[in-house]
C-alpha cells in the first residue's frame, strides 16, 4: 500500500487502456440486455456508476474493520443494499425505465464489476481513490453501454431516445429497420466490433 | 487490549451491526418513497384500462384522461347485481383465484369515447408459462361485442409467449363476440388453423407460445364467465 497512487491513472485509466468491458470483458450479460433502447441504457450506466462508487467508498471507510473470512458477505451487503435503494428510486421518480430495466437493476448485485473493484481496490485503498476508481470503472461500462445503445437503437428502430431521426424519405425509398439489431444476438457483435476497434488502435493491448 | 478482528464474537456481532443498519436505510428509502411508487403503479394500471379501449395517453396525461374517460367505475357480484367498494381497488389476482364464482367481486369499468360511446372495460388475470399474465378487454354497451383487449405478462419468453401484449395479438380479438344463441361462451384461442370444439368465436395463439396462447384462454374463461348474468342484463337492456 506505500506505493503513490496516481489518482489521474485511477479513474481515467477504466475509460479504455482498462476498460471493464472491452478489456477484462466484465458485466456483458447486462449489457446484451439494456441496449436495445438508448434510454435504459444510459440509466443502466448512471446506477451503477452510483452505486460501484458509492460500494466503493462504503467498503473503502470499512476495509480495516472487515473480518477477512467474511468479507465476500460484507461486500454483497452493502452492494445489495445499494441497489435495492437504487431501485426504490428509479421505481418512484422513473417508472417506465424501472419496468425496462426490471430484474437487470436487482442484477447490478451480479454483475462482476462490482465485485472485482471492491475486491481488487476499495479492500486495499483509501476511501478517495476507491471513488474515482468507481466512478472511473462505471464510466468505462457506462460509455461502452451507451455506444452500443446508440448503434442498436439507430439501426433497429430508427429512432435516438425515442425520437424518430431517420427521416420518412428514406423508408419512403425502401429502407427499413433492421430487426435483427433489437435482438440480444447484435449486442455481442456490436461489443466485439468496438473491441475489435479498441485493439486495432491499442497495439499493446493484443494478445499473441 | 487489542481486538481480535478474526474472532467469532467479532464477525458475529460485526454482521449483525450491518445488516441492521443496511436494513434500517432500505426501510427509510422504502417508506419515505412509497406514496410515489403507488401513484405509479397506479398511473400504469390506468393506462393499462384505457389501452384496452384503443386510447392511449401522452406522457404525463394519463390520470388526467382516466378520469375524462371512465366516467364510471363499480363492483358487480356473479349474479350482476353492484355491490359496495371501489373498482380500482380490488385485488383481482385474489379474485381470480376464488374458486366459488358467486363469492367473487367483479370490477367493472365504464368508459366513455369522445364519440359518446360506452365501453365496457373487464380486468382479468391469469397464468402464463413463466409467471402471471394479465390484461383487460373492453366489450360494446350489447355486453357481448369485444371493442378492444389488452394484455401484458411479467416474465413471458421474449419473442414467443410475450408477443401477447403486442397489437398484432390483441387485435384479433375486436369485433368477436361473447354471446352465441343466447349463450355465453368467452372467446377461446386455439392453435392456428384449429378450430375449438364449442361454437364460439376464437382467436389463432402464438406458434411457439402454445402454454401462453393456453393460459390466455383460460384467463378469459375463468374470468368473464362470472360475469354472465351482468352481460345478459346489459344485452337485454340494449335491445
Amino acid at each position: 500500500m506505500a506505493e503513490k497512487i496516481n489518482y489521474k491513472e485511477v479513474f481515467f485509466n477504466p475509460f479504455s487502456k482498462n476498460n471493464p468491458v472491452v478489456v477484462q470483458v466484465l458485466g456483458i450479460c447486462s449489457v446484451l440486455a439494456v441496449t436495445a433502447k438508448l434510454e435504459p441504457a444510459l440509466v443502466m450506466g448512471l446506477s451503477v456508476i452510483a452505486v460501484l462508487a458509492f460500494s466503493n467508498v462504503i467498503i473503502s471507510l470499512l476495509r480495516n474493520t472487515i473480518p477477512t473470512n467474511i468479507r465476500i458477505i460484507v461486500q454483497l451487503v452493502v452492494v445489495a443494499g445499494l441497489v435495492v435503494i437504487v431501485d426504490q428510486l428509479l421505481k418512484a421518480y422513473a417508472y417506465d425505465v424501472s419496468k425496462q430495466l426490471s430484474v437487470f437493476i436487482g442484477l447490478i448485485i451480479t454483475n462482476c464489476i462490482l465485485m472485482g473493484r471492491l475486491e481488487a481496490f476499495a479492500m486495499g485503498n483509501r476511501p478517495w481513490p476507491s471513488f474515482l476508481d468507481g466512478v472511473g470503472n462505471g464510466c468505462g461500462y457506462a460509455i461502452i453501454l451507451v455506444i452500443v445503445g446508440f448503434f442498436r437503437e439507430l439501426l433497429g428502430s430508427g429512432t435516438l431516445f425515442g425520437c424518430q431521426v431517420i427521416p420518412q424519405w428514406c423508408y419512403d425509398h425502401g429502407y427499413t429497420n433492421n430487426g435483427l439489431m433489437i435482438l440480444p444476438p447484435m449486442a455481442l457483435i456490436v461489443v466485439a466490433c468496438i473491441i475489435w476497434v479498441h485493439r486495432s488502435r491499442n497495439k499493446d493491448l493484443q494478445e499473441q | 487490549m487489542a481486538l481480535n478482528k478474526q474472532s467469532n464474537v467479532y464477525t458475529i456481532i460485526y454482521i449483525v451491526v450491518l445488516v441492521v443498519a443496511v436494513g434500517a436505510a432500505l426501510a427509510f428509502t422504502s417508506l419515505s418513497l412509497k406514496d410515489r411508487q403507488v401513484e405509479n403503479a397506479n398511473a400504469d394500471k390506468m393506462r393499462q384500462i384505457l389501452a384496452s379501449a384503443h386510447i392511449t395517453p401522452e406522457k404525463g396525461k394519463v390520470v388526467d384522461d382516466y378520469n375524462k374517460y371512465i366516467t364510471e367505475s363499480f363492483i358487480v357480484n356473479s349474479e350482476g347485481n353492484r355491490i359496495d367498494g371501489e373498482a380500482f381497488d380490488v385485488n383481482v389476482e385474489a379474485q381470480s383465484k376464488t374458486a366459488d364464482e358467486a363469492r367473487r367481486a367483479l370490477p367493472v369499468y365504464v368508459c366513455t369515447l369522445a364519440d359518446g360511446t360506452s365501453k365496457y372495460i373487464l380486468p382479468v388475470y391469469g397464468a402464463g408459462l413463466w409467471g402471471p399474465i394479465w390484461g383487460y378487454v373492453s366489450l360494446d354497451s350489447d355486453g357481448s361485442t369485444l371493442f378492444g383487449a389488452y394484455f401484458a405478462h411479467q416474465g413471458e419468453t421474449p419473442g414467443l409467449g410475450a408477443e401477447i401484449e403486442k397489437p398484432a395479438f390483441s387485435d384479433q380479438f375486436e369485433g368477436l363476440h361473447m354471446f352465441k344463441d343466447g349463450q355465453f361462451l368467452p372467446v377461446a384461442v386455439v392453435k392456428k388453423g384449429q378450430k375449438p370444439t364449442g361454437d364460439e368465436d376464437y382467436v389463432d395463439g402464438i406458434s411457439g407460445g402454445t402454454i401462453t396462447s393456453k393460459g390466455v384462454g383460460s384467463m378469459l374463461d375463468n374470468c368473464l364467465r362470472p360475469y354472465e348474468s351482468f352481460l345478459r342484463t346489459l344485452s337485454t337492456e340494449t335491445k
